[in-house]
């Protein structure tokens, strides 16, 4: 239905302004997002309301913002399960995007662009509005093919593989405008997750064999370690458009680990949070990563990706135009440029 | 199933569900004993002003129970799986004319051996109709199916070989018992008394008796019951769901969505068939007129009605929709405009249907909050 | 085979004839989903208010056959004036009472189309149960000739007597024919530039293309639904009255199958398309006409059903694609 590209509008347009629509960008992320003009680390934040119009959990809004802010448990064990996709030692590639370019029509939304993400390594993608960090993460998982050029996982090129399998290679994925399943609760969207790897059909779960009844306890104990990681284990029967905006932003999160996949991208999770979300986010990230995980983080706030990332791809309008370690990147003047020449109005 | 819902669907519904379910186990399956045997009972009971006057009651609670199966089968397809499907009748007739034709117009074949091939017809076509068509988006499919329901009716006018516009009579009945008689209750006298003349034959499929029939469905509803109520509490009913909710996000959380769609359609044609499979062996006689479209958007009124996505808010709405006409047949002229009021001014009052699926009751409270909130910012 | 080929020229008429009127009626429905996302199962009741319409005007002022050009040159445009006005008003009414109130409660789509289902058997229930109505009221005397046989078909009189006015491939073409294809053409020229040109058809593009922002910038969102529902109901009015001046007969259940023929149209050449519907009505009607040439005319309608299926299946957003606003990946 909706072009997971263009996230910033509302999608759908039978429903009109304002619908109390968890699935449609609650927060707008067309509202001024900072352009993290590259600043030294540790600058004043730019000011803003975070997402306040338009809200539509609307309690956010009007409630003492501590009400939401859930606090994580760190200290669950979330790794990852087996998965039946051969290990990669630390270090090593894992994913590689090699020379894609991609078109619509006469569009050039990815040129020639070429990165790798190593095992247990965060890597960030960052890039102004418009610089093709979605429309990279699509043709990652699946949503696009590429003109030219390849994805490679594991050594092994994606090809024509469906999202749904690429899914359970291992590449998992959250959405910049969230995107659970609105009217099912935060256990049962984590769930789906966790059934990425399961094969219960109609006949297992009809007549309750062994292998539904394993599925179903093993698939529950994981889901409610994630939502208890997350700290959402007390909302675990909420239906998810009823949850907090914070709160639904961890539940993709926990949905998207709940595949078990070796390589978490994570799509502006930030998006509308005030600064003292974000650093906890951040935190939240390096969490995972030290769980077992690796992780590709796009955000077009600088400054955010800096603290917590290995290593930066910076895309602008379709192509490469820097990577390496969060210091060169402050300090490439291609990168500065880019970020510069944009202003306010072209950037949202 | 429950006439007290009918009755009062509003104030009765969550606390008398809450209530019910805070019993001990054991008077739990007493109550629903109970029920069952009420059910049972309900064509002999002759309770006044329930019963039907001009048409025999056997019958019409055949015919209820009929839509409630369609409506369940239904409901796998639009409640669960988020399908629009406006040509859900050309299963059921596929299922009908499956029986018709195999054990009637074309071979002998016993009625056991009928029942499932028809139910197997019916997912074949669905599986037929879903592979190439669950691609295309929702709102499409709803007219796609609309014209499958057209291709099978007119197929079945003008194909001779499947009897053409005059059908196919002479269909057998079930293999009988005969095994006791059941008494029917006689209200004439203004208060019950246990009228031994007029029974019903345990179990003894005839031509005049619809009891039986009505009996045999009631089964076939417990157990299709019991498939949606396991089916849904799993891996595949959560994978209905996504699909439904979000089917982009649902792929990309590893459903493939396509196979659950398909399944969907396929479970729901395999139940329309059952149905029609049912529906043929009671009348004995079917053809392609017993199979307009109208039948379609009835049965699809029946799941919205009664509220998609909860089985028993469907059954409710297949009860609505197929019992009220029968009650009120005096004024069955109007019933069609009455019916089409209803439905305009339930789509206006009460869109989640008489019974919406419990969360959406609480998602709905949440939505109203919303809606003051944005009222209160828009007058700023 | 040899009867197609020895009548590809009378077919061709007829079903460029019938296409025309699908294409007409189709425009109701690729506006309506253009603005709202949402198929107007009640249009094709729309459509049959507005062949009834055409009727009783006809009765009213005594057409019959054999006429002098004056009278009927007067007949037929006050049957289009009481067609396209009668169907129009009765659009309006039907988005007034099924539509807004639930969009006014942001009611899905699935809740539209079964108020739109509930709308439709009311409309084509007043029209069966006309007889009772008026006798209800007491008119029965006065309107017998209107109300009679509500369940059957009520015909009109022939007052353009079909002449051939060329010959193509051994058919006749006559002036009914080269009116309806003709008048179809020009009103869809005329609708087109509206859309195109005029500040209404700008809000309806603007509308179609992202609600959200119309608002934004002033538009009127219920003003251009309305306006949307008015030009699709008149466009089916006019369709009604070709219907009536080409067939002649109608019935308060006519509608519904040529609804589900014109959503074909529409589908086929592209829904949201108002130069599709065109397109799409036309290869409806001739396809209808050769198919069922080739495989017996008891299943025409088969073979539009089934072209639809496989238009969706290879070519989803039909033959024109989705314009009006933008297509929905």
């Amino acid at each position: 239905m909706s072009d997971p590209t263009r996230p910033t509008r509302g999608d759908d347009p039978t429903t009109p302004t304002g619908t109390p629509d968890a699935t449609s960008a609650p927060h707008p992320t067309s509202a001024p997002d900072p352009v993290g003009v590259p600043e030294p680390v540790g600058a004043a934040e730019p000011t803003r309301a975070p997402g306040i119009q338009g809200d539509p959990a609307g309690e956010s809004a009007l409630f003492d913002p501590a009400d939401e802010v859930t606090e994580i448990n760190p200290d669950v064990d979330i790794a990852p399960e087996d998965i039946g996709v051969p290990e990669v030692a630390e270090g090593e590639k894992l994913l590689e995007v090699d020379a894609v370019t991609l078109r619509f029509g006469g569009v050039v939304a990815l040129n020639e662009v070429s990165f790798h993400i190593n095992k247990g390594e965060i890597l960030g993608l960052i890039g102004p509005n418009g610089a093709g960090k979605t429309t990279c993460f699509n043709v990652m998982t699946g949503v696009y093919q590429p003109t030219s050029g390849a994805v490679r996982y594991l050594s092994e090129p994606l090809g024509k593989r469906k999202k749904f399998q690429i899914t359970k290679l291992g590449i998992a994925r959250t959405f910049q405008n969230i995107r659970l399943f609105a009217n099912m609760t935060a256990l049962e969207n984590v769930l789906v997750g966790v059934d990425a790897h399961h094969t219960t059909g109609v006949v297992s779960a009809m007549f309750r064999l062994p292998k539904h009844r394993n599925e179903e306890s093993q698939g529950y104990a994981r889901a409610m370690e994630l939502l208890t990681f997350m700290g959402l284990d007390g909302k675990a029967d909420e239906l998810a458009r009823n949850l907090p905006y914070g709160d639904q932003r961890r539940l993709e999160i926990a949905r998207a680990l709940a595949t078990s996949p070796k390589l978490l991208c994570l799509d502006e999770p930030a998006a509308g949070f005030n600064p003292a979300e974000k650093a906890k986010l951040m935190e939240l990230i390096r969490t995972i990563r030290d769980q077992g995980y690796t992780v590709l983080l796009i955000e077009h706030d600088m400054k955010l990706v800096m603290g917590v990332t290995d290593r930066i791809v910076v895309l602008e309008f379709g192509r490469k135009i820097a990577e390496g370690s969060p210091a060169e990147i402050r300090d490439n003047p291609a990168v500065i440029a880019a970020y510069l020449g944009v202003d306010e109005e072209d950037a949202s | 199933m429950s006439t007290a819902a009918t009755a009062r669907p509003q104030d009765s519904g969550p606390g008398f569900r809450e209530r019910v379910d805070n019993l001990p186990t054991a008077a739990k399956i007493l109550l629903w004993a109970l029920f069952a045997v009420f059910l049972f009972l309900l064509p002999l009971l002759n309770i006044p002003f329930i019963t039907t006057e001009g048409s025999d009651f056997g019958g019409v609670l055949f015919t209820v129970a009929t839509y409630v199966l369609v409506a369940l089968g239904l409901n796998i397809v639009v409640g669960y799986a988020g399908l629009l499907d406006l040509g859900y009748v050309g299963f059921y007739a596929i299922g009908a004319y499956t029986v018709g034709v195999l054990s009637a117009e074309h071979g002998k074949l016993s009625w056991v051996v009928v029942v499932p091939l028809a139910i197997v017809a019916a997912m074949i076509s669905g599986v037929i109709l879903g592979a190439p068509t669950l691609r295309v988006r929702g709102d499409y499919l709803a007219i796609v199916t609309l014209g499958f329901g057209e291709i099978v009716r007119l197929t079945l006018v003008n194909l001779e070989y499947l009897g053409g516009a005059q059908g196919i009579s002479n269909i057998p009945k079930p293999p009988g018992l005969e095994l006791f008689e059941v008494p029917s209750i006689d209200w004439s006298s203004g208060a019950p008394v246990v009228d031994l003349d007029t029974t019903s034959t345990f179990l003894k499929f005839g031509i005049n008796d619809f009891v039986p029939y009505y009996w045999l469905a009631l089964v076939v509803i417990g157990l299709v019951l019991l498939f949606d109520i396991l089916v849904k509490d799993s891996r595949v009913g959560r994978a209905w769901e996504a699909t439904r909710e979000d089917e982009d996000a649902a792929e990309l959380m590893g459903v493939p969505t396509f196979r659950f769609k398909l399944l969907a359609f396929a479970l729901g044609a395999a139940i329309g068939g059952l149905s029609g499979a049912l529906f043929a062996t009671k009348s004995g006689f079917i053809n392609p007129q017993s199979f307009e479209l109208l039948l379609s958007i009835l049965f699809l009124a029946a799941v919205v009605v009664g509220g998609a996505g909860n089985r028993w808010g469907v059954i409710v709405g297949a009860i609505v929709v197929s019992y009220f006409p029968e009650r009120f047949r005096e004024f069955a002229d109007f019933r069609v405009l009455v019916f089409g009021l209803a439905l305009m001014l339930l789509a206006i009052f009460r869109p989640q249907g008489l019974l919406p699926p419990r969360r959406t009751v609480r998602a709905k409270r949440a939505d109203d909050r919303q809606a003051v909130l944005e009222e209160g910012e828009a007058s700023v | 085979m040899q009867f197609l080929i020895d009548n590809f020229a009378a077919l061709t008429v007829t079903g460029l004839t019938l296409g025309a009127i699908y294409a007409l009626v189709a425009l109701g429905y690729t506006l309506v989903y253009g603005v709202l996302r949402l198929i107007n199962f009640a249009h094709s009741e729309v459509f049959m208010y507005g062949t009834f319409a055409a009727l009783w005007v006809v009765m009213l002022l005594g057409g019959r056959p054999g006429a002098g050009v004056g009278p009927v040159v007067f007949w037929v445009a006050m049957m289009f004036v009481a067609a396209m006005a009668v169907s129009g008003l009765i659009a309006v009414l039907l988005e007034r009472v099924a539509y807004r109130p639930l969009r006014k409660r942001n009611a899905p789509p699935l809740i539209a189309l079964i108020s739109a289902i509930g709308a439709s058997f009311v409309l084509a229930e007043i029209m069966g149960l006309r007889s009772r109505i008026v006798a209800w009221v007491g008119l029965e005397e006065n309107l017998r000739d209107y109300v009679r046989n509500s369940r059957n078909n009520a015909g009109m009189p022939t007052i353009i007597s079909p002449q051939p006015i060329f010959t193509v491939g051994g058919y006749n073409v006559t002036n009914v024919d080269i009116f309806v294809i003709i008048g179809a053409i020009v009103l869809m020229v005329v609708l087109d530039q509206f859309v195109k040109r005029s500040r209404l058809g700008r809000g309806i593009r603007a509308v179609a293309m992202d609600p959200e922002a119309a608002a934004l910038m002033g538009v009127n969102r219920d003003r251009v639904i309305q306006v949307t529902f008015l030009v699709g109901g008149v466009m089916a009015g006019a369709a009604a009255a070709f219907y009536m001046l080409k067939i002649g007969i109608t019935r308060y259940d006519a509608g519904f199958i040529l609804g589900v023929k014109a959503f074909t149209a529409a589908v086929l050449g592209g829904i949201g398309n108002l130069r599709g519907a065109l397109v799409g009505g036309f290869v409806l009607g001739l396809a209808e006409n050769y198919g069922s040439a080739l495989v017996g005319s008891q299943w025409k309608d088969v073979v539009a059903f089934v072209l639809l299926i496989l238009i969706l299946l290879f070519r989803p957003t039909g033959l024109l694609g989705e314009s009006l606003g933008k297509a929905r990946a």
